[in-house]
C-alpha cells in the first residue's frame, strides 16, 4: 500500500499498473481532468502539478510533470492540483487564488489548455517566495510550460502583479490560516504516523510490482531477486518509453525512497551526491563550488524536470545527449555501484561502453557520484548549444577543465555530449592544449583535434558538420570568455556571487551568455 | 510594456465595444474548470479508437494481418476502408484526401486500418501490432523533384501585369534569388480529439475540437451515407486550432463516427502527440525563386516570382493556400509590371494544409527579401528602400488588380521609426558592430498588407441565432469557433452594445450544426467580421421588434425610442430591458431571431487572374532588434515594437493578445521550428522534444505593442479590422533582421541568403559564406 494526500483528502492505494503516471491517475481513475495532457513527454508542462516532500515535519513544494511521475512515487507526497487553489463554485475574479487572478486579469490565457499548467507552476512560485523574484526567476520557473497562443508577454507580466495584491489570508491556501492548510496540517499529522507504521510499502497489481525500498541493503536484495526490474527515480526518460514507446516494464524498484541515494556531501575529498537525488536539491550547492556550471544546469531540461530527474537516472541511461554527464567527465568524476556482491568505484569516463551501453552490472545500482575536491588552479568552461533555450536537449554540449598553473593549461580534460554514441572525453584535444599557454591561437589549434577525436552524426538537432564547426568555434569563445566579459572573469573567483550577479539582472538584454563581447 | 489598462467590467451598458474584456472563459480556464474534449466524463461501455498508420511514405500495402492485434486484451473490433458505408474521402474542395488507405500509400503514417477497444491504452497497443507487408516505391520528398516532374496536386496560376522579362531587363539594376521556407507544426496544446455518439435517430452526435463544425458534420454524414440531418457537431472550445484544426480535425471524427456507427456506442478518438505531429497536415514549405528589375534609387520595374508550395500528397486546402501566397507576393510595395506563378507540388509527405496567414506568410517573405536584396545591392538603408516603393495613390494596383484604397502604412512606418528611433539605434548598432568580434546586431521594420476575406467567395458568409428568454437574459450562437482567439468576448460585446445591456445577461457558449446551419470555417481571420456582423443582424432584428412593440405598447413614436444602459427610454418613461422582454414574452412577440451577413463587393475572376478577392486589407509594421553570435550562430530577438492596425478594436486586450502571440509564432516559425524528415519520409522531428516552439523566454526583453489609431473605411462590424492572422507577418521582421545583422559582417554590401528556419545552424552557414565574401572582396580590392 502506498498512502499520500491529494490536496485535501488522504490517499491509500494498493493495486495499481507500476507504469501509471500520476497524470493518467489524476485524469482517469479520479475524474480531476483540470490537469492537461499536453504531449505526455515532459515537454509542455500542460500537466504541472505541484508535489510537497515532507522534510523534518514541513512540507517543502515544487513543480511537478505529472506525465512523467509515477503514481507509485507519490508515496509519502503532498499533491496539489489546479482544482485546489479555488474552491468557490463559480467564482468571481476576487474569489481566485492571487496567482489565477494575475492570470485572468493580465490575459494570460486564450486557449486555456496550458493555463492549468502555468497556474500551478505560478503558484509554487507564489508559495516560494514573498515577492516577486524578478523575471529571470520566473523564465527559470515557467521555462517548462509552452504557450502557443499569447507568445508569453501577458504570463510574464502576471507572474509580476499576483504578488502585488493585498494578502488576503481567505484567498490564500499558501497561507497558514486558510481552512485548507489547517485540513492538511491535520491530514499531515496522521499521514506522518502511518509512514512510520507502513515499513515496506509496495504495490501489488497481478504478477506487477512497484517496490520502494527503504534503505540501499532492502534495495540491493530485491535487484538481486529480481534482475530483470527496471529502477526508476524520476522517470522522466522510462515515462517516455510508455508514453511513446508503449513497451512498459513489470516490475519497478523506486530508488527514490533509499535515504543512501538521496545525500548530499561537500568535504575535504569533494562533493558526493546521491544518485537519486533530484538536480534541484543539489544545484545550488554543487555551483557554490562550480558557478562555471550553473548555466548548463538551468538549461538542463525544465524546473520540472530538475524537480524530478537525478543524476543516477541520467547516467544510468548513459544517453549520449545527457548533459551532466560531459561536466562530470570533465571534472573528472567517479561513480559508486553497489549490489549484493558489493561495492565499486568507477571512472565516469570509461562508465559507459557503447550507444545506451554502461559498466553497471544487472545487479547493480548506482549509489553515488564523486567529484574530486576543487583545485584553486581550476579552470572550468561549459557550453551548451541547442536550437532553443530553454528546456532543450543539446546539439553539442562541450565542458573544458584544466588546471591553470604557471600561465600554462595542464591536465585539461575535453569531454563533450552530443559528438559520438557515448558522452565522451576528446583526448587528442585534451592532448594539444597540456603545456600550452592560455592563447587565442593555442585554442584554435587544439580545436582542430575535434575532428580527430568525433565523427559525430547528423540528426534532427544539427548536422555532422555544424557539430564539428560549432564545437572548434566553442574554443574561441572560451578564450574571448577569458578576456573581456566581467561576469566571466567574476565566474572564475570560487564563489557563489558571480551567479548571484548574473541572477540579479532585473532584464535580460540578451540571451547569449557573453553578449559582452 | 502593454498600451492597455485592465478593464472591469463596470460602466454604463451599452458601451461594450472597445473595452478590455477578459476572456469569456479566463476564469473557468485559470480554475481548471473550462472543460475540452478529452475532459468530458465518459460512459461506462464508452469505447476508445485508435488508427494504425503506415510505416512507410510511398508502395502498396501486400497484406494485412490483425489476428496479433485482435488478440490484446479489450480488443473490440479493426475496421478497414472496406467497412465505410459511405465515401472514404474527407477532401474540403476537391477529392483524394482518404480516410484510410485501400492499397496504395502515399505518406508516412497515412491511417490505415481503425482499432476499437476499451481502454485508450489498449487501442494504441492493439493498433502497433497490426502486421502489414508493404510493396514499397521511391518516394518524391524533394520539391525540386516535384517541380521538375511537374508533379502537381493542382494546376499553376498565375497573376500577370505588362511585361515583366522586358521589364527587368530594360532596369538599370537586376539582382535575382531564392528561398527555402521551412513549414510548421500546429502545434496546438490540445491534440486532435473526437466523440462520437450514435443518436437514437440512427444518426450521429458528434463533438470534436474543430474549426469547422459544418464541415465535420458534412463529412461524417458522408462517410456514414446519411443525411446532415442526422448528424449535429458541437464544438465548445479548443485547446488551440492556429488553421490545424479547420480541415484536420474531420478525418478523427470521421473515424470516430464509423466505430459509433458500428459498435452502437460513444467512442472516443485521441492521437497521442507524436502521432498528431506525423498525420496531420502542416504549414506548407515553400520554395521561392525571383527576378527583380529596378532603378538606381531602387524603385522597382518589374518582378518575375515562382512560389511553389510544397502541398503534400492531396490538395486538401492547398489551392487557394497557394493563391494567398501569391496575393501576397506584393506585400506592401507596388509592382508595376509583374509575373507571379504558384505551383501546387505533390509530394509523399502528409497533405500540408491551413495555418495562420494560409500562404501568405510564405508569399509576403519573398517581398521583403526581394526589398533587403535591393537594398544591400546599392548600399542603402532597407527602410528607405521599402518606403520607396509602398503603394500609394496612382501606384495603386495590385498584380491582381485590386485597387489599394487605404495608404496608411507610410504614416504608421512613421510613427514607429519616430516613436522608436529607427535611424538612432541603426547608426548605434553600425557603431557597435564595428568594434565587437563575436556579437553582431540587426534591426529591421518590415511592414505587413493582408488581405481580409476568404478567396473562395461563398465562404464569406456567417449566420447567427439570438434568443432572449422571458428573464431578459440573452443567448447566442453564432458559426464561429472558440479558439482562445475570444471571438465569443468579441460577439458578447457586439450583441451588449447592440442591445445596449451588460455582458453578464449574455451567453455565447458552442457552436452547433443545428442552431446554426451551413457555417464557414472560423479561419482568414474572418471570425469576428463574419459572425459578429451575422449577430449584430440578429440583435438589431429582435430591436426593430422590441421598438415596434414598445410603439404599439406605450403608444409612442418611434423616433424618441432609445435603448440605453439596460433600459428602453421613451418619451412617456422608461422600463428595464428584463420588463421588457417580459412585457414583450406576454403580448407574442418573437424573441429569438437568425442573423445573417454575406461580404459585399468581392469576387475573383480565376480565368483572367484578377478581380477584388478582399474587402479590405489589415496593417502592421515591426521594428525588431536581433543579436547573433558568429561563432555559434545563436541569436536572441532583443527588443520589438509593433504598432499594428485592427481599426476600430472591439477589445483591445484581446487585439493585442493575438498580435503578440501572432508574432511570437512568427518568430518561432522562421527562427526555431525545424520541421525534420529523414530520407524515408517520415517526419523526424515529431515530438516537442525534437520540435522547439518559443518558450517563455524567447519573448523579447523589451516588446512592445500598440494599436494604430484608426477606423476602417469598409463597412465592418463597428469599423473594426481581423486580427488573428494579420500580425503572424510580424515576425518576418525577426528573420530580415537577422540577415541584418549578418550583412553586417560585408559592411551591408551582400545580401547574405538566408534560409528558414533560421536556425543556429543556418545562422552560422550564413554567416561563413558572408565571411568569405568579405575576404574575396578585400582580397580583390588589394589585388
Amino acid at each position: 500500500m502506498i498512502q499520500f494526500l491529494l490536496n485535501d483528502e488522504m490517499i491509500e492505494l494498493k493495486s495499481f499498473a507500476p507504469s501509471l503516471s500520476v497524470l493518467d491517475w489524476l485524469r482517469t481513475n479520479m475524474g480531476k481532468v483540470g490537469s492537461k495532457e499536453g504531449c505526455a513527454s515532459g515537454d509542455c508542462g500542460a500537466c504541472t502539478v505541484v508535489i510537497g516532500d515532507l522534510i523534518d515535519g514541513q512540507w517543502h513544494y515544487k513543480s511537478i510533470n505529472a506525465c512523467l511521475m509515477l503514481l507509485g512515487n507519490l508515496h509519502g507526497k503532498h499533491v496539489i492540483t489546479v482544482e485546489a487553489l479555488s474552491t468557490t463554485i463559480n467564482p468571481d475574479v476576487e474569489d481566485l487564488h492571487p496567482v489565477q487572478r494575475a492570470m485572468v486579469e493580465c490575459h494570460g490565457s486564450q486557449c486555456g489548455f496550458c493555463t492549468p499548467g502555468f497556474i500551478m507552476s505560478l503558484f509554487v512560485l507564489y508559495m516560494n517566495h514573498t515577492t516577486y523574484p524578478g523575471k529571470e526567476a520566473v523564465i527559470q520557473a515557467l521555462g517548462g510550460n509552452l504557450c502557443r497562443c499569447t507568445g508569453y508577454q501577458p504570463i510574464l507580466k502576471a507572474a509580476e502583479q499576483c504578488f502585488s495584491y493585498e494578502n488576503d489570508p481567505i484567498k490564500n491556501i499558501a497561507h497558514e490560516d486558510h481552512r485548507f492548510t489547517q485540513q492538511v496540517k491535520k491530514l499531515t499529522e496522521s499521514l506522518q504516523t502511518s509512514l512510520a507504521a507502513n515499513q515496506i510499502p509496495l504495490i501489488e497489481h497481478g504478477e506487477q510490482h512497484f517496490y520502494l525500498p527503504q534503505s540501499l541493503t532492502q534495495l540491493c536484495q530485491l535487484k538481486t531477486a529480481y534482475p530483470e526490474a527496471q529502477f526508476v527515480a524520476g522517470a522522466t526518460d522510462l515515462s517516455v518509453e510508455f508514453s511513446q514507446r508503449l513497451t512498459y516494464q513489470d516490475q519497478l524498484i523506486s530508488v527514490r525512497y533509499c535515504q543512501e541515494l538521496m545525500q548530499f556531501e561537500n568535504d575535504d575529498t569533494g562533493l558526493h551526491i546521491g544518485a537519486a537525488l533530484p538536480y534541484s536539491e543539489f544545484v545550488e550547492r554543487f555551483c557554490e563550488v562550480y558557478p562555471e556550471a550553473h548555466e548548463l544546469f538551468e538549461r538542463l531540461g525544465s524546473l520540472q524536470v530538475r524537480n524530478a530527474g537525478s543524476l543516477g537516472g541520467s547516467i544510468a541511461n548513459a544517453s549520449p545527449i545527457g548533459d551532466p554527464a560531459p561536466l562530470l567527465i570533465a571534472l573528472n568524476a567517479a561513480i559508486e555501484v553497489q549490489s549484493t556482491r558489493g561495492k565499486r568505484v568507477l571512472d565516469l569516463a570509461e562508465f559507459f561502453v557503447d550507444y545506451r551501453k554502461t559498466q553497471l552490472a544487472e545487479d547493480e545500482v548506482i549509489v553515488a557520484i564523486h567529484v574530486p575536491k576543487r583545485r584553486p588552479t581550476l579552470k572550468l568552461s561549459c557550453h551548451k548549444i541547442s536550437k532553443r533555450i530553454e528546456d532543450d536537449i543539446s546539439a553539442v554540449c562541450l565542458v573544458l577543465a584544466y588546471q591553470y598553473d604557471d600561465e600554462t593549461i595542464q591536465k585539461a580534460r575535453c569531454a563533450m555530449g552530443g559528438m559520438a554514441a557515448t558522452p565522451a572525453l576528446a583526448k587528442n584535444v585534451a592532448e594539444a592544449l597540456n603545456g600550452k599557454t592560455l592563447t587565442l591561437e593555442n585554442l584554435q589549434l587544439a580545436a582542430e583535434q575535434i575532428e580527430v577525436d568525433f565523427q559525430p552524426l547528423s540528426d534532427v538537432r544539427a548536422s555532422s558538420e555544424y557539430r564539428i564547426q560549432v564545437s572548434k568555434n566553442l574554443f574561441s569563445r572560451i578564450w574571448y570568455q577569458t578576456q573581456e566579459a566581467p561576469q566571466f572573469k567574476s565566474a572564475n573567483l570560487h564563489t557563489s556571487n558571480a551567479v548571484q550577479i548574473t541572477n540579479a539582472a532585473p532584464i535580460i538584454h540578451t540571451r547569449i551568455n557573453h553578449a559582452a563581447l | 510594456m502593454r498600451h492597455f489598462e485592465t478593464d472591469k467590467p463596470k460602466g454604463p451598458a451599452g458601451n461594450a465595444i472597445g473595452r478590455s474584456f477578459v476572456h469569456e472563459s479566463a476564469i473557468k480556464q485559470v480554475a481548471g474548470k473550462a472543460f475540452y474534449i478529452d475532459d468530458k466524463a465518459e460512459d461506462v461501455n464508452s469505447l476508445h479508437a485508435y488508427p494504425v498508420l503506415s510505416t512507410i511514405s510511398c508502395g502498396k500495402i501486400l497484406s494485412i494481418d490483425t489476428k496479433p492485434a485482435l488478440a490484446e486484451a479489450g480488443v473490440i473490433a479493426i475496421y478497414s476502408a472496406k467497412d465505410i458505408p459511405g465515401k472514404n474521402d474527407v477532401s474540403p474542395v476537391f477529392t483524394g484526401d482518404i480516410l484510410l488507405a485501400e492499397e496504395v500509400i502515399e505518406f508516412h503514417s497515412q491511417p490505415i486500418l481503425l482499432v476499437v477497444a476499451e481502454s485508450y491504452q489498449s487501442a494504441r497497443i492493439a493498433a502497433r501490432k497490426v502486421k502489414i507487408e508493404y510493396e514499397t516505391s521511391t518516394p518524391v520528398l524533394d520539391i525540386k523533384e516535384a517541380i521538375a516532374k511537374e508533379h502537381w496536386v493542382r494546376p499553376p496560376h498565375a497573376l500577370h501585369r505588362g511585361d515583366a522579362q522586358q521589364s527587368i531587363i530594360d532596369s538599370a539594376h537586376q539582382i535575382s534569388g531564392e528561398l527555402t521556407v521551412g513549414g510548421q507544426e500546429h502545434f496546438y496544446l490540445e491534440g486532435q480529439v473526437s466523440i462520437a455518439s450514435p443518436t437514437e435517430d440512427g444518426g450521429m452526435f458528434i463533438e470534436t475540437s474543430s474549426q469547422h463544425p459544418s464541415e465535420v458534420q458534412h463529412l461524417v454524414a458522408k462517410v456514414l451515407n446519411q443525411p446532415f440531418n442526422y448528424v449535429t457537431v458541437e464544438m465548445r472550445r479548443m485547446g488551440g486550432g492556429f488553421g490545424g484544426k479547420e480541415t484536420q480535425a474531420a478525418p478523427w471524427a470521421c473515424l470516430a463516427a464509423i466505430a459509433a456507427y458500428y459498435t452502437g456506442k460513444k467512442v472516443k478518438i485521441r492521437l497521442a502527440r507524436g502521432d498528431d505531429f506525423r498525420s496531420t497536415g502542416k504549414r506548407h514549405p515553400f520554395y521561392n525563386t525571383y527576378q527583380v528589375g529596378f532603378d538606381d534609387d531602387g524603385l522597382i520595374s518589374g518582378v518575375d516570382i515562382n512560389v511553389n508550395g510544397f502541398c503534400g500528397y492531396s490538395a486538401d486546402l492547398s489551392d487557394a493556400i497557394v493563391d494567398r501566397a501569391l496575393f501576397h507576393a506584393d506585400n506592401a510595395y507596388y509592382y508595376p509590371n509583374a509575373h507571379i506563378n504558384g505551383n501546387r507540388c505533390k509530394t509523399n509527405t502528409v497533405s500540408n494544409t491551413a495555418f495562420r496567414g494560409f500562404g501568405g506568410p510564405q508569399g509576403m517573405i519573398v517581398a521583403e527579401q526581394i526589398l533587403d536584396d535591393i537594398a544591400y545591392y546599392l548600399g542603402k538603408d532597407p527602410l528607405d528602400i521599402r518606403k520607396l516603393n509602398l503603394y500609394k495613390p496612382g501606384r495603386d494596383l495590385t498584380p491582381y488588380k485590386q485597387k489599394i484604397d487605404q495608404f496608411i502604412l507610410k504614416d504608421m512606418i512613421e510613427q514607429v521609426e519616430q516613436e522608436s528611433d529607427y535611424w538612432s539605434r541603426m547608426q548605434a548598432i553600425k557603431d557597435f558592430n564595428k568594434t565587437s568580434p563575436i556579437i553582431k546586431k540587426g534591426l529591421s521594420l518590415t511592414p505587413v498588407k493582408f488581405g481580409i476575406s476568404f478567396t473562395v467567395q461563398h465562404l464569406n458568409q456567417a449566420g447567427a441565432l439570438l434568443v432572449i428568454y422571458s428573464d431578459g437574459s440573452v443567448h447566442v450562437n453564432h458559426g464561429g469557433t472558440e479558439m482562445g482567439q475570444g471571438l465569443n468576448t468579441k460577439i458578447a460585446q457586439i450583441v451588449a452594445q447592440a442591445l445596449s445591456i451588460d455582458m453578464k445577461h449574455i451567453l455565447v457558449n458552442a457552436t452547433r450544426t443545428d442552431k446554426v446551419p451551413n457555417t464557414s470555417p472560423t479561419a482568414a481571420s474572418s471570425g469576428t467580421d463574419l459572425n459578429g456582423m451575422a449577430a449584430l443582424n440578429a440583435a438589431n432584428i429582435i430591436k426593430e421588434r422590441l421598438i415596434e412593440f414598445a410603439c404599439e405598447h406605450f403608444e409612442v413614436n418611434k423616433d424618441t425610442i432609445q435603448f440605453v444602459d439596460n433600459q428602453l427610454i421613451h418619451d412617456k418613461g422608461k422600463i428595464s430591458f428584463a420588463e421588457l422582454i417580459q412585457l414583450a414574452y406576454i403580448n407574442r412577440i418573437s424573441l429569438s431571431a437568425t442573423g445573417f451577413y454575406a461580404t459585399p463587393e468581392i469576387y475573383y475572376d480565376r480565368e483572367k487572374a484578377e478581380g477584388r478577392p478582399f474587402f479590405y486589407y489589415s496593417h502592421g509594421i515591426a521594428l525588431s532588434e536581433v543579436e547573433i553570435d558568429l561563432l555559434t550562430g545563436e541569436n536572441t530577438l532583443t527588443r520589438v515594437d509593433i504598432l499594428h492596425d485592427v481599426g476600430n478594436s472591439i477589445n483591445p486586450a484581446l487585439d493585442i493578445g493575438q498580435i503578440e502571440g501572432a508574432f511570437i509564432q512568427g518568430m518561432g516559425w522562421l527562427t526555431t521550428e525545424d520541421l525534420r524528415w529523414n530520407e524515408k519520409g517520415e517526419l523526424a522531428s515529431n515530438a516537442p522534444a525534437t520540435y522547439k516552439i518559443p518558450a517563455i523566454g524567447d519573448t523579447p526583453a523589451e516588446f512592445n505593442v500598440k494599436l494604430y489609431d484608426s477606423q476602417n473605411p469598409a463597412t465592418t462590424v463597428f469599423k473594426s479590422k481581423a486580427v488573428g492572422e494579420p500580425p503572424f507577418m510580424l515576425g518576418i521582421s525577426a528573420w530580415s533582421a537577422i540577415r541584418n545583422a549578418i550583412a553586417s559582417i560585408t559592411d551591408y554590401k551582400y545580401a547574405p541568403s538566408l534560409n528558414t528556419p533560421a536556425t543556429a545552424e543556418c545562422i552560422l552557414n550564413a554567416v561563413q559564406v558572408a565571411q568569405q565574401w568579405q575576404q574575396k572582396q578585400q582580397q580583390k580590392n588589394q589585388g
